[in-house]
């Protein structure tokens, strides 16, 4: 049996009622609009590269609790990071999120992030911890963002 | 067929000729509530399934044997059951599709390239299925026609005055639900026919919400045509049914072209099958039209009027017992409402509902429910919507509402 509170952890939770890093961010050199036609989630990350980094990042939009969550969080994690060490946390993301269940996530490596871990017992979530990361790459990868000052 | 499968004295007892409802899901008994997405399958139409394809299985219109026989008089009995169903005059204006969408895109594509032309005009509703939306822009966007959508007030019921308004000498064909998916409105369809018939418009109804719960009477409605698909009729996937007026099907030209559609042919020209084979191009779903005939016999050996009573009543405790969930806000309050509730909860998105729900065997729909222009008069991203069936009671109702105070004590 898939244990909701596996889903549902504090810190998702939390994330959920107080998103961080939420609102427009008017200095931003990217931003793209992330869209899941099945749910009709929607989200916008806009993201301040300064030399290749990271310096700051915001999103706005909805969605449910894990799709909120997950874009709170990865602001957290992706902030003052080079915009390639982003890309690459992305990659490694979405394979713990497909990581068969019985195996363990290396919590260490993932920090905070580990507890999307629970999302893998429920497939039909994981496209919503994902969409967030999918739209920041979006935006890191457009012309005029990042790539090109790489 | 199987034993006592449901009667009006019994419907109580309908959930055991149900054999998917008799399982658990996350350790819990299975609460099924998605029956607007599709029904589960009476086992008479499973069996029905079953021996069609153990002793009957052969193709149809075609081969002499005794099974191609047996198969072509099950798929053409099938063909009369609907016909019954439905109260049309003739088998000749049932056509079977895979589903209502393509029942509907056979009108707009056969019907909509031949009579709907430059300046003309397509009425469709603010509440359709995408379903019964897209194709007529797309016959739009084809024809230089101009797609006019009615709008719906608060209640979630078609805006009449504007409908009346927007009918005109142009207007060529008005599609609109029987029932909304997304909200249960019940359309009085009978009177927007008659109001369109007045400017000399064509009527096509969406029935696939309503054929499981009330009885239709195509004559009695004066529709032009009536679709609907089987699977939300307690039968098999991959089965529709397209109702039209014999002189309509007469006059248009053929949807598909391929086998079984054709009179003659030759390596430079064909020329057409009488009705309904015209529009019947390859080999159909035979053991689904099958199937769906056995569906129409269980629910039809049921009676409507012992299925809309109790879906009444199960549906009126529904609405009750969810106005009374804190922070729950119904979408859509019809004054005629279908077997179907359309709901959000405050700060609470719907997919985090419906997987709280699921957890406690609750199986709800979330999602726009391929009807987003609805999603936008509401200014909601999705809603969570039980709908319901002959076959669920009063306890399903309570499950329901059980999950949803666990729903608020875990997201609240």
């Amino acid at each position: 049996m898939s244990d909701l509170s596996e889903l549902y952890q504090d810190l998702i939770l939390d994330h959920n009622r107080r998103p961080r890093n939420f609102g427009e961010l008017p200095d931003a050199t990217c931003h793209a609009d992330g869209h899941n036609p099945l749910c009709g989630d929607r989200v916008v990350v806009a993201a301040r590269i300064e030399d290749g980094i990271i310096r700051d990042i915001r999103f706005t939009g909805s969605g449910c609790a894990i799709s909120k969550a997950s874009a709170s969080l990865m602001t957290e994690a992706v902030r003052e990071r080079r915009v390639a060490e982003a890309l690459e946390l992305f990659d490694r993301f979405q394979a713990m999120l497909t990581t068969p269940t019985g195996q363990p996530v290396d919590a260490e490596a993932f920090g905070k992030l580990a507890v999307f871990a629970g999302v893998r017992e429920f497939p039909m979530r994981v496209k919503c911890a994902t969409l967030a990361w999918h739209t920041l790459k979006a935006a890191l990868l457009q012309p005029g963002g990042v790539v090109r000052t790489e | 067929m199987t034993e006592g499968a449901g009667t009006a004295r019994d419907l109580s007892l309908a959930r055991a000729d149900f054999p998917a409802l008799a399982q658990q899901v996350h350790g819990r008994p299975l609460v099924y509530l998605d029956n607007a997405a599709t029904s589960q399958k009476p086992r008479a139409v499973i069996e029905a399934l079953v021996h069609y394809y153990e002793r009957d299985n052969a193709n149809v219109h075609r081969g002499v044997h005794v099974l191609s026989e047996r198969a072509t008089a099950g798929y053409e009995a099938a063909r009369e059951t609907v016909r019954a169903f439905l109260n049309a005059r003739s088998v000749a204006e049932i056509i079977f599709t895979r589903n209502a969408t393509e029942a509907i895109n056979l009108v707009a594509r056969s019907y909509g390239d031949a009579f709907v032309g430059p300046g003309d005009e397509v009425v469709v509703t603010a509440m359709e299925h995408h379903s019964n939306l897209v194709p007529w822009q797309q016959l739009c966007a084809r024809v230089g026609a101009t797609l006019r959508a009615v709008p719906i007030d608060d209640r979630g019921e078609l805006d009449r005055e504007a409908f009346a308004a927007v009918l005109g000498e142009r207007t060529r064909i008005v599609a609109v639900t029987h029932v909304s998916n997304a909200l249960g409105t019940v359309n009085p369809v009978a009177e927007l026919i008659a109001e369109a018939h007045r400017v000399g418009a064509h009527v096509l109804v969406d029935g696939s919400q309503a054929v499981a719960h009330m009885p239709v009477d195509v004559r009695a409605l004066d529709a032009d045509f009536y679709v609907f698909t089987g699977h939300k009729l307690y039968g098999p996937t991959g089965i529709g049914v397209l109702y039209g007026r014999e002189t309509l099907l007469d006059a248009m030209p053929p949807f598909l072209g391929g086998g079984d559609m054709i009179r003659t042919v030759t390596l430079e020209a064909s020329t057409w099958a009488d009705l309904p084979n015209k529009f019947e191009a390859g080999t159909p779903h035979i053991a689904g039209a099958i199937g769906l005939a056995a569906a129409i016999d269980y629910v039809t050996r049921i009676g409507f009027e012992a299925i809309a009573a109790h879906e009444h009543e199960v549906v009126a405790r529904a609405v009750e017992a969810l106005r009374q969930v804190e922070g729950l806000r119904l979408i859509g309050e019809p004054r005629e409402r279908g077997s179907l509730v359309s709901f959000v909860m405050d700060g609470i998105h719907p997919h985090d509902i419906g997987t709280i729900a699921d957890s406690e065997g609750v199986a709800i729909r979330t999602g726009h429910h391929c009807a987003q222009p609805i999603m936008d008069r509401y200014g909601v991203p999705a809603t969570a919507r039980a709908s319901f069936a002959l076959y669920n009671q009063a306890s399903d109702v309570d499950a329901l509402v059980r999950a949803l105070e666990r729903v608020r004590r875990l997201m609240g």
